[in-house]
């Protein structure tokens, strides 16, 4: 057998999942989809001796409408039941358009939501998408829950703040405000391949169609998801004119984001990519504002 | 052996109790404990799409998930989709249109395309290629994969 041995927890409900996360601590893992936790177990990269495993818990699969007119997706809602939710498509279309490129269409039916966020690998769209909406995650342990912020959760590869013993239970994806607009590119050798090197843009407008507030999200690009705010900077106050746009693309490419280089690509090839697809992404985004 | 699990399952229709560890992969289940080895296993880590089985009729891989998980629900595999004697229409059109050579990857193919056309029944040609974007095939260059679906869809069409 591939895997190293563990022991097996399959709880029904949230609390029974957290006593058996308290009780063992840093050797347990929550089991979600099973997506990337599962390869690396085969792999014997990661070898917890306790699995907890989510699937069983139906109180954790959902998407309702919050009360500004986002959307709470359960953290063990599947990616394919978020692609094809009429709620999600409507109001955080950003969210939407990104499920296709999530793995394979076999792992969409598999992956969740908050399991793909937990895992916080910084090539993930989820990961570096829930930074640029301003999403808000839910974490839960037999103390209490607490909510923090997308960008203060992701503390590096991989690497989140959660507790051995606190469990990711909800996200709170928000409305973007009105004359918003946003956009998601990347760059893949393979369709369904990690990204060689992508960006998340959201931007809002004034009334007078100045940028007001700019959030460049990249991934593939350092050891979380990086956010461009030199580049935010140079935006804000301005028109979105050609001239800005490049500007901003240039900076973000060049002082924002931190790249490595490896096999498929170089790091300063990935800074390339990072200039061409931060400007199609703030072109894009701009214009859909404008429509907003 | 410690810490063994009953695990309570229906494959192809037939409920099957088993002792396992929880470390057993879904995919050794299906073949060395059921002997079901039809899924065939390849890169056991999510890539290659060869072990694609149904999960509550959904595609998914059984290298990536634990036998145990399948505890109380429904599995099928290429061996539950037609008989040599009676095919499924898709095997069908795979027949017809070659869509198939040294044949390793057939099954993954099988059950990701099985669910996909119930799902669209009529599909574009860029549907299709993204439906089989997580299945490998070292010999067929997708054409005649491509050919399979195309005729499995029309067929279905004219009975229907």
């Amino acid at each position: 057998m591939k895997p190293p041995p563990f022991e097996y927890y399959a709880p029904t409900t949230v609390e029974e999942a957290l006593s058996h996360l308290a009780e063992h601590g840093y050797d347990a893992k929550p089991l979600a989809g099973g997506q990337s936790l599962i390869p690396m177990m085969n792999f014997r990269l990661a070898q917890p001796s306790v699995l907890v495993d989510l699937n069983n818990i139906p109180e954790l699969a959902y998407i309702r409408p919050d009360e500004n007119g986002g959307a709470l997706v359960g953290a063990m809602t599947r990616h394919k039941i978020v692609g094809h939710d009429p709620l999600i498509a409507k109001q955080v279309p950003l969210v939407h358009e990104a499920i296709p490129n999530i793995g394979t269409p076999q792992v969409r039916t598999r992956g969740t939501f908050g399991g793909s966020l937990s895992h916080a690998d910084p090539s993930a769209e989820l990961v570096a998408i829930s930074v640029a909406l301003k999403g808000r995650f839910k974490l839960r342990s037999q103390k209490g829950e607490r909510w923090i912020p997308a960008n203060e959760f992701f503390t590096g590869p991989f690497t989140s703040a959660l507790e051995p013993e606190e469990l990711l239970v909800e996200i709170n994806l928000p409305r973007l405000p009105e004359r918003s607009g946003w956009s998601l590119m990347e760059v893949v050798r393979r369709h369904n391949d990690f990204a060689l090197i992508g960006v998340a843009a959201v931007v809002k407008l004034d009334k007078n169609g100045i940028c007001e507030e700019a959030r460049l999200v990249f991934l593939s690009a350092g050891d979380r998801p990086m956010e461009a705010h030199q580049a935010a900077e140079l935006l804000k106050g301005q028109s979105p004119t050609a001239e800005a746009i490049q500007a901003a693309a240039e900076k973000a490419a060049s002082a924002d984001i931190d790249p490595g280089g490896d096999i498929h690509a170089t790091a300063e090839f990935r800074r390339h990519l990072a200039n061409v697809l931060s400007r199609r992404a703030l072109d894009d985004a701009f214009k859909r504002a404008k429509g907003n | 052996m410690e810490n063994l699990f009953n695990l309570s399952v229906t494959v192809n229709g037939t409920l099957y109790e088993r002792e396992v560890e929880p470390r057993l992969l879904l995919s050794d289940f299906l073949r060395h404990d059921l002997g079901l080895t039809g899924t065939h296993v390849g890169c056991e880590h999510g890539v290659c799409g060869a072990c694609t089985i149904l999960f509550d009729n959904e595609p998914a891989r059984s290298c990536l998930i634990f036998a145990v998980m399948a505890h109380g629900h429904e599995v099928t595999t290429v061996e539950g989709l037609g008989t040599i004697d009676s095919l499924h229409p898709l095997q069908e059109a795979f027949k017809e249109a070659h869509g198939l050579q040294c044949g390793f990857c057939t099954p993954g193919f099988l059950t990701t395309l099985v669910a996909f056309l119930k799902e669209n029944p009529d599909p574009s040609e860029e549907e299709i290629r993204e439906a089989i974007s997580g299945n490998l095939c070292r010999c067929t260059g997708y054409q005649h994969i491509m050919e399979a679906v195309k005729l499995a869809a029309e067929k279905t069409k004219i009975n229907t």
